[in-house]
């Protein structure tokens, strides 16, 4: 089968050996849950706040201080679990992982081991494709431990005990694309939902990779885990790079060299991997029920009332955005690519009544003022003004108070001063001249010395009185209708000369 | 001595009534306590520390409180000692352990600050055995305390010091906890009211862990009215411990009788390995029941022999855990060790541990180790499960089950310390209640005579979840027909 024929084959062929070797990609992804307080504790927690400073005696693991599950925490689970189309157990309840390390105050983790809150479910894929979730479980965050002053080792407890989901997926990603879309489409969901920021410079979104190779019509390989990933696209390199290191592992013959099962850490400045831990060192993290946590049942009512309040999801808003605004699939994926930017613009069109008209001044004039580092609003939040000012300044467009590239002006005008639509066009006159007297005084004169245009216009080439809709509105301030500046021209031209 | 001269011969109700009705002051107790800790407690170490200008400048805001008509609490003036390992801002909380030498908690515990609402004042933290693993003091890292009645012999464990307290007349009550029988079987040896409540009737917040499903703060108090009244005041739900029963404070019974209640007595504790003495002595508690209206059933409770293994998977396993958090970073000595965090963590735990806690810990670390996990913890769990339904059985056909606290009187200090299971075996009649969550009292019911001393006798009644008031009422009326839990020592030179 020739290759231009074929839908495009999985798989990466080796250039040495002609295999076709097929990468199995599973995804681990910790978010930090945005709630009031600590999952079992009521401190609250801020990214960058001074060290130690939001800490009470549970999340600094004082002695004879006990956890207190945060219901709030739980909700939001729940609704995240909705949104991902995951089952929840009716019973759950909270397990110890114990180890020691400095950032784990207790010296054990309060995670969920057998019984996670949240089974199933998964993401649907562009292509169609849906890749699998096991499981979603709710466990709290651990401290953070800041290695890089001399030979000390400082602690702060502030992100101790934030509430974390964890979502494991099932080994279903075969390409590092649809693994950096998957990361996309879930942080999009948890967004969407309010479940999280997904920040993974802020360490609110954390992934953990594993990865195996095996030639194409095999059985799957020994799988590795990648750690220490800080941003999509270091999930991307990462994984690029350890698909072919094991690859090349295996054609190198050497049985030596074959990828063991381990997890490797990752380093974007080099972009390889080294050796972290194998499997002997691995823990053994003697998990046993939380005694100080008795196990819970989630009253269907509870976790009805939370999917209930679950926000349409950005997939099913692109889907409508076509079939009912008949925008463009690109269009709606601009639209959608934040939930307050999706709702902005449906506010505005409910205002405005002018679906294509709203998507065009938000995709285009709104985003790119926001991006425009002289502009103070830097996101669809920060605006100074209200989807109610910008339906206004499409109704001034519409109904030719002012022209369309006037309109751009105003816009500008209201990122500057927050003023509305109509205040701007009335202090900077800017409002569309559809006076006959005026447009005309201007057209003639447009027309003085334009012998070449008006013996083409009567010759019947009516097109080439464009060549005079410049000057007119040069002369008009860009105020003239363009429309009537068109129609009188014509008329003089027709009528007069 | 100094102080109001009659205050080791009342107990924290009439002490209260006698403050509060002015025939003597906050202050006069408080002095008197002190006094009488400063000469005798150098001979029983039952305090660690002792909280003088605390508690006399507490005693004195209350005097002037009640001087000036404010309304007075149920325990107005009363001191009080609690356990080490019980958390109040700013006291030293060390667990009997080198690891919190010098550890005093940022915050106070609920049931501690329940009774200083009620006017009750905390006079000092008594000596136990480390993180209360132990049934004779001994285990402590700073002191054995020692039994008022014979000052060569233990009072019983873990809450040593606290019992020791109320038994010596220092306070009228205080706290302790009990896991597997810390607060039961001491106050058997040292003839006083100790109660372990149904799990989840008082607060675990600001109580050191041991093991987690185990641990209830209990009380010592000299008369079971006592008890009646500090339950009152600490049981009860709370927002900070998610184990803690969502109930109203404990109540009381009004009833002043057993008549018409039915005993259980199971067969399973009068076996071998019961002193002939201590049985006599129980027998005739329960004959007395009888002749005060009850009537007694036989029962078997056929698990009873597996508790003391059972208790020691569980209560391990959750051990090994719960002091995972004494690493030296937070607070605590702190040894370097290798320089390195797992050096500077092994040497801080290596350092600051006693011995029979790295055997519990060690213990617990392997029950809970993958490949042992199921054949252990699991199964020890479902264990428990049996004995649990063993009682529930039993309750089917009796209001009660009566029994012997402890197989032996007051033992000598040294006698067992060599001897780790016989140590564990002191407790066989305490841990399946506490297995099973059950309430259960010791009360005073008599004594045996050993080596020309008299040495007290407990009585232990046991009750079905969450009937604390009727085992409690059970009691009174008992103590009420007896003399027993009126006889005190008689430490040369200083009896009543
Ligand atoms: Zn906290």
């Amino acid at each position: 089968m020739s290759p231009t024929t074929s839908a495009p084959a999985i798989g990466v062929v080796s250039k040495k050996t002609g295999v076709r070797w097929i990468p199995v990609i599973g995804l681990e992804v910790h978010c930090q849950l945005k709630t009031e307080t600590k999952l079992f504790c009521s401190c609250r927690y801020e990214f960058g706040a001074s060290p130690n400073t939001l800490t009470c005696p549970v999340c600094t693991a004082q002695p004879g201080a006990l956890p207190v599950l945060n219901r709030e925490a739980l909700a939001l689970a729940v609704r995240v679990a909705g949104a991902l189309g995951a089952d929840v157990a009716a019973r759950t309840k909270f397990d110890r992982k114990n180890y020691f390390y400095c950032d784990l105050p207790k010296g054990y983790q309060i995670s969920q081991y057998d019984q996670p809150f949240c089974t199933g479910g998964g993401v649907t894929l562009a292509s169609g494709k849906r890749v699998r979730l096991v499981r979603i479980h709710l466990e709290e965050d651990a401290g953070k431990a800041i290695h890089d002053r001399g030979d000390m080792t400082l602690v702060d407890l502030n992100r101790a005990g934030v509430p974390l989901i964890e979502s494991v997926t099932h080994a279903d990603m075969q390409t590092s694309d649809e693994a950096y879309e998957y990361l996309t489409a879930l942080k999009e969901i948890l967004q969407y939902v309010g479940a999280s920021d997904c920040d993974m410079e802020k360490g609110s979104l954390r992934c953990d990779v594993n990865v195996s190779v095996h030639p194409e019509g095999e059985g799957w390989r020994t799988k590795v885990e990648l750690k220490n990933l800080n941003s999509f696209k270091n999930v991307k390199d990462a994984i690029e790079h350890e698909i072919e290191r094991q690859i090349e592992a295996y054609e190198s013959g050497d049985k030596s060299k074959f990828p063991v099962q381990e997890t490797r850490l990752y380093d974007a400045t080099t972009q390889t991997t080294r050796t972290m831990r194998s499997k002997e060192d691995a823990h053994d993290y003697r998990y046993f029920p939380e005694p100080d946590l008795v196990p819970f049942h989630l009253d269907p009512a509870f976790v009805e009332k939370q999917r209930s309040m679950l926000p349409e999801l950005p997939a099913a808003r692109r889907a409508r955005y076509q079939s009912q605004f008949g925008l463009s699939a690109y269009d709606a994926g601009v639209l959608t690519s934040s939930r307050a930017l999706a709702d902005f613009f449906e506010t505005t069109v409910k205002l405005s009544g002018n679906p294509k008209e709203s998507a065009n001044w938000i995709a285009n004039g709104v985003l790119a003022n926001l991006s425009d580092p002289a502009i103070t609003a830097k996101s669809v939040d920060e605006l100074p003004f209200r989807a109610h000012d910008l339906a206004e300044l499409i109704e001034l467009v519409a109904n030719q108070t002012i022209h369309n590239n006037v309109g751009r002006t105003v816009l500008r005008g209201m990122f500057e001063s927050g003023k509305s639509p109509r205040q701007i066009v009335k202090e900077q006159g800017l409002e569309q001249v559809s006076d006959e007297g005026q447009l005309e005084s201007w057209c003639r004169e447009a027309l003085v010395g334009k012998d070449k245009v008006i013996a083409d216009v009567k010759a019947g080439k009516t097109k080439a009185v464009a060549a005079l809709m410049g000057p007119v509105m040069k002369a008009s301030k860009g105020s003239a209708n363009p429309q009537k500046v068109q129609e009188i021209l014509l008329r003089i031209i027709q009528t007069e000369l | 001595m100094s102080g109001f001269a009659d205050y080791p011969k009342l107990d924290a109700t009439s002490l209260a009534d006698a403050i509060v009705s002015k025939r003597t002051s906050a202050s006069a107790v408080v002095e008197a306590a002190l006094a009488r800790i400063a000469a005798l407690d150098p001979r029983l170490s039952a305090f660690h520390t002792v909280l003088g200008d605390a508690a006399r400048a507490r005693a004195r805001s209350l005097d002037e409180a009640l001087a000036k008509g404010e309304p007075t609490g149920r325990l107005h003036g009363v001191p009080f000692a609690l356990k080490s390992n019980m958390c109040v801002e700013g006291v030293e909380t060390n667990c009997g352990s080198k690891i919190l030498a010098g550890y005093r908690p940022p915050y106070t515990a609920p049931f501690v600050q329940r009774l200083l609402d009620e006017g009750a004042v905390l006079v000092g933290m008594t000596h136990m055995d480390e993180f209360a693993m132990g049934s004779s003091g001994e285990n402590s890292a700073y002191a054995a305390a020692r039994n008022p009645w014979d000052l060569a012999r233990t009072p019983g464990g873990s809450s040593s010091g606290s019992c020791a307290a109320v038994a010596a007349r220092f306070v009228p009550f205080s706290l302790g906890s009990d896991t597997g029988g810390s607060v039961r079987q001491p106050a058997a040896l040292a003839g006083i009211v100790g109660f372990k409540p149904t799990y989840g009737r008082i607060t675990r917040y600001g109580l050191v862990a041991f093991g987690s499903s185990l641990d209830q703060v209990s009380p010592f108090t000299r008369s079971s009215r006592d008890m009646e009244l500090v339950m009152s005041v600490i049981s009860g739900a709370d927002e900070h411990d998610s184990t803690c029963l969502d109930l109203a404070p404990l109540e009381p019974e009004r009833s002043d009788s057993v008549r018409g209640l039915r005993l259980g007595v199971p067969k399973e504790y009068f076996a071998s390995g019961l002193d002939a003495d201590v049985r006599r002595e129980v027998e005739a508690a329960i004959g007395k029941l009888v002749e005060l209206g009850a009537t007694t059933v036989p029962i078997e409770l056929p698990h009873t022999e597996y508790a003391i293994p059972t208790y020691y998977v569980v209560a391990t396993a959750e051990a090994s855990s719960n002091l995972a958090r004494y690493d030296g970073i937070r607070y605590g000595p702190r040894k370097p060790g290798d320089g390195s965090l797992q050096g500077m963590i092994a040497a801080t735990r290596e350092a600051g541990f006693g011995p029979e806690v790295k055997r519990r810990i060690l213990l617990g670390t392997y029950v809970l180790s993958s490949g042992y996990y199921d054949a252990w913890y699991v199964r020890a769990l479902k264990v428990r499960r049996l004995i649990r339904n063993d009682f529930d059985r039993a309750f089917e056909s009796v209001d009660l089950v009566v029994c012997p606290t402890s197989p032996t009187a007051a033992f000598k200090i040294g006698e067992k310390a060599d001897d780790p299971v016989a140590m564990y075996l002191s407790d066989v009649m305490t841990v399946p209640t506490s297995l099973a969550g059950l309430p259960a009292v010791s009360v005073p019911c008599g004594f045996v005579s050993l080596e020309g001393k008299r040495l007290p006798v407990g009585l232990q009644i046991i009750g079905p979840s969450l009937a604390d008031a009727r085992v409690l009422r059970a009691a009174r009326v008992f103590e009420s027909a007896t003399k027993h839990q009126a006889a005190i020592y008689s430490l040369e030179g200083a009896g009543a």
